[in-house]
């Protein structure tokens, strides 16, 4: 317990107390699953036509704000506009695990299938598509029935001052996270990750998914237009797939500084042990 | 707590590796699949329109994709010939088997459409398209009761495979499904398949077959080919319903 602070049963520093509720875990690690198939699947896909435009159409003849190929003097390349970095031996132009010199934008340890197949990207993607989506749905509507959106991730005004999200920048850079009773809320930085990731990232993703296929431009030609076209669906679903790698990758590294056995225990088993105050 | 996090990643790899390798996980995937056409069908129930698009929203150049010609000895005599002696047959499940000329089909009422092609792999090209609806062509013919499928034979092969393609009813008398000879302005080039190229319009690429030289109509896509109702989908796996 701090000192000079009216919090008569509040746990502190060391205290095992319950932190993720059954739902949160059970999509959590569902997530897991489907988000790794969905990626892995998806740069297969991409493999397919490795170059992405704006607008409704494009393809060969047309000009892409992003590619990944081998080059004519057979280097890998990615090109970014008029940026090219040379990428050989991991996209573009990379070697298989027998040794075979391959062309394709993304190498097989990162693809499911590892060896080039459109038709097998496409019944995985599309199987974990009704996971991931429903997953989302299940999730959303459940936490706003037990209050878990309003009572956790909810952002007040006094979260929203910059001050206090400058401060909170500042601690996350220092390395000093929260001890004691106000390790149990997630910070600021926390919960405009998370409502990115809820409200933002994955719904984008799903519904440029949906966007870019032919029979759902029909039944509902909105959803494609909203975007500015099929192409332009098809580049914000590679961006909202990419955001979604780098939360993940920022997740990971935040959960090996604050104690990966006690995080991953809270995500497995619900139980969780609030750090001590520092110094202690 | 570990040993259960073990077991989840061990089970998630081992999922991921045997990839579709497995029949089991294979026809899970599959019955997935299945689910696609039926919502999608529920969506948009069977006649929304696939999106038309005015002449400034047209690819400059549209990609020309799988064959760019055809072998075939006889298709390259009406190509020599222009294709003035050449007929557009329909057979299988029909009352009055046609041979219909290029000029009969050019002179039936036409239907004109400036739509996008969704290839597959994930380009899209947006071009117009003129010719018949497949309705008056398959009425003409007057379906029997028992047909189910339309059947699109064509000259090109992969291989020593004929490049083969077919659709249900649902979008065989759908108002955009037009048998195409007049692509851009122009007759179909040999490029796009000429003389005559299916647009199915809420499908993918592969579905809209090129160079067809005989429509079927059947009860089942069995004992055709490899029989899974197309040539992308006997070789390739590719589904066969390709509204996603």
């Amino acid at each position: 317990m701090r000192d000079g602070q009216p919090i008569a049963k509040e746990p502190g520093g060391g205290d095992l107390v319950r932190r993720h509720r059954l739902s949160t875990r059970l999509w959590h690690w569902l997530n897991v699953v489907a988000l790794t198939v969905m990626l892995m699947s998806g740069l297969m896909i991409f493999n397919a036509h490795p170059r992405l435009y704006w607008g409704e159409y494009g393809a060969d003849p047309d000009r892409p704000w992003l590619e990944i190929v081998a080059d004519d003097k057979d280097r890998g390349v990615l090109r970014l506009g008029s940026l090219a970095v040379e990428t050989t031996g991991l996209l573009g132009v990379w070697s298989d695990g027998e040794g075979r010199v391959r062309r394709r934008a993304f190498p097989g340890w990162a693809t499911i299938p590892a060896g080039y197949d459109l038709a097998a990207a496409r019944l995985w993607h599309f199987a974990f598509a009704w996971v991931l989506a429903f997953g989302l749905l299940c999730y959303l509507l459940w936490s706003l029935a037990n209050g878990h959106i309003r009572r956790d991730l909810h952002i007040d005004a006094a979260e929203w001052r910059p001050a206090h999200i400058w401060h909170d920048v500042k601690q996350h850079a220092r390395l000093r996270f929260p001890t004691g009773a106000a390790a149990l809320r997630y910070n600021v930085l926390q919960k405009l990750a998370y409502a990115a990731v809820l409200f933002v990232l994955l719904p984008l993703a799903i519904v440029t998914g949906l966007a870019m296929s032919p029979g759902m431009d029909a039944a509902w030609p909105w959803l494609t237009e909203l975007w500015g076209g099929r192409q332009s669906a098809r580049s914000l679903h590679f961006i909202a797939a990419f955001a979604l790698v780098g939360f993940v990758i920022v997740h990971l590294v935040m959960v090996v500084l604050a104690g990966p056995f006690n995080e991953v225990r809270a995500m497995v088993t619900g139980r969780y042990r609030l750090p001590g105050e520092r110094g202690r | 707590m570990i040993t259960r996090r073990g077991l989840l990643g061990a089970g998630a790899g081992g999922l991921l590796l045997s990839g579709c390798d497995r029949p089991s996980v294979r026809s899970l995937l599959e019955s997935a699949a299945g689910l696609h056409e039926d919502s999608q069908r529920l969506i948009a129930g069977k006649q929304a329109l696939a999106r038309e698009f005015p002449e400034s929203a047209m690819s400059p150049q549209f990609r020309v994709n799988g064959s760019r010609e055809v072998a075939d000895s006889g298709y390259r005599a009406h190509l020599a010939e222009g294709f003035s002696r050449w007929r557009l047959a329909v057979d299988g499940l029909v009352r009055r088997p046609l041979a219909l000329p290029l000029a009969y089909l050019m002179a039936l009422p036409q239907r004109e459409q400036i739509t996008r092609h969704d290839c597959v792999e994930g380009w899209s090209a947006i071009g117009k398209w003129q010719g018949p609806q497949l309705s008056r062509v398959l009425d003409l013919a007057g379906l029997l009761p028992e047909a189910r499928y339309i059947v699109f034979h064509c000259a090109d092969r992969f291989g020593t495979a004929p490049y083969y393609e077919s659709i249900d009813l649902v979008d065989a008398f759908h108002p955009q499904t037009i048998l195409a000879w007049r692509m851009n302005g122009q007759p179909l080039p040999l490029v796009h398949g000429a003389p005559l190229r299916l647009r199915v319009e809420r499908q993918l690429g592969y579905k809209q077959a090129k160079f067809v030289m005989r429509i079927e109509a059947r009860t089942s896509l069995a004992g055709l080919y490899g029989g899974k109702g197309g040539y992308w989908e006997d070789a390739g796996d590719y589904q066969w319903y390709a509204g996603i």
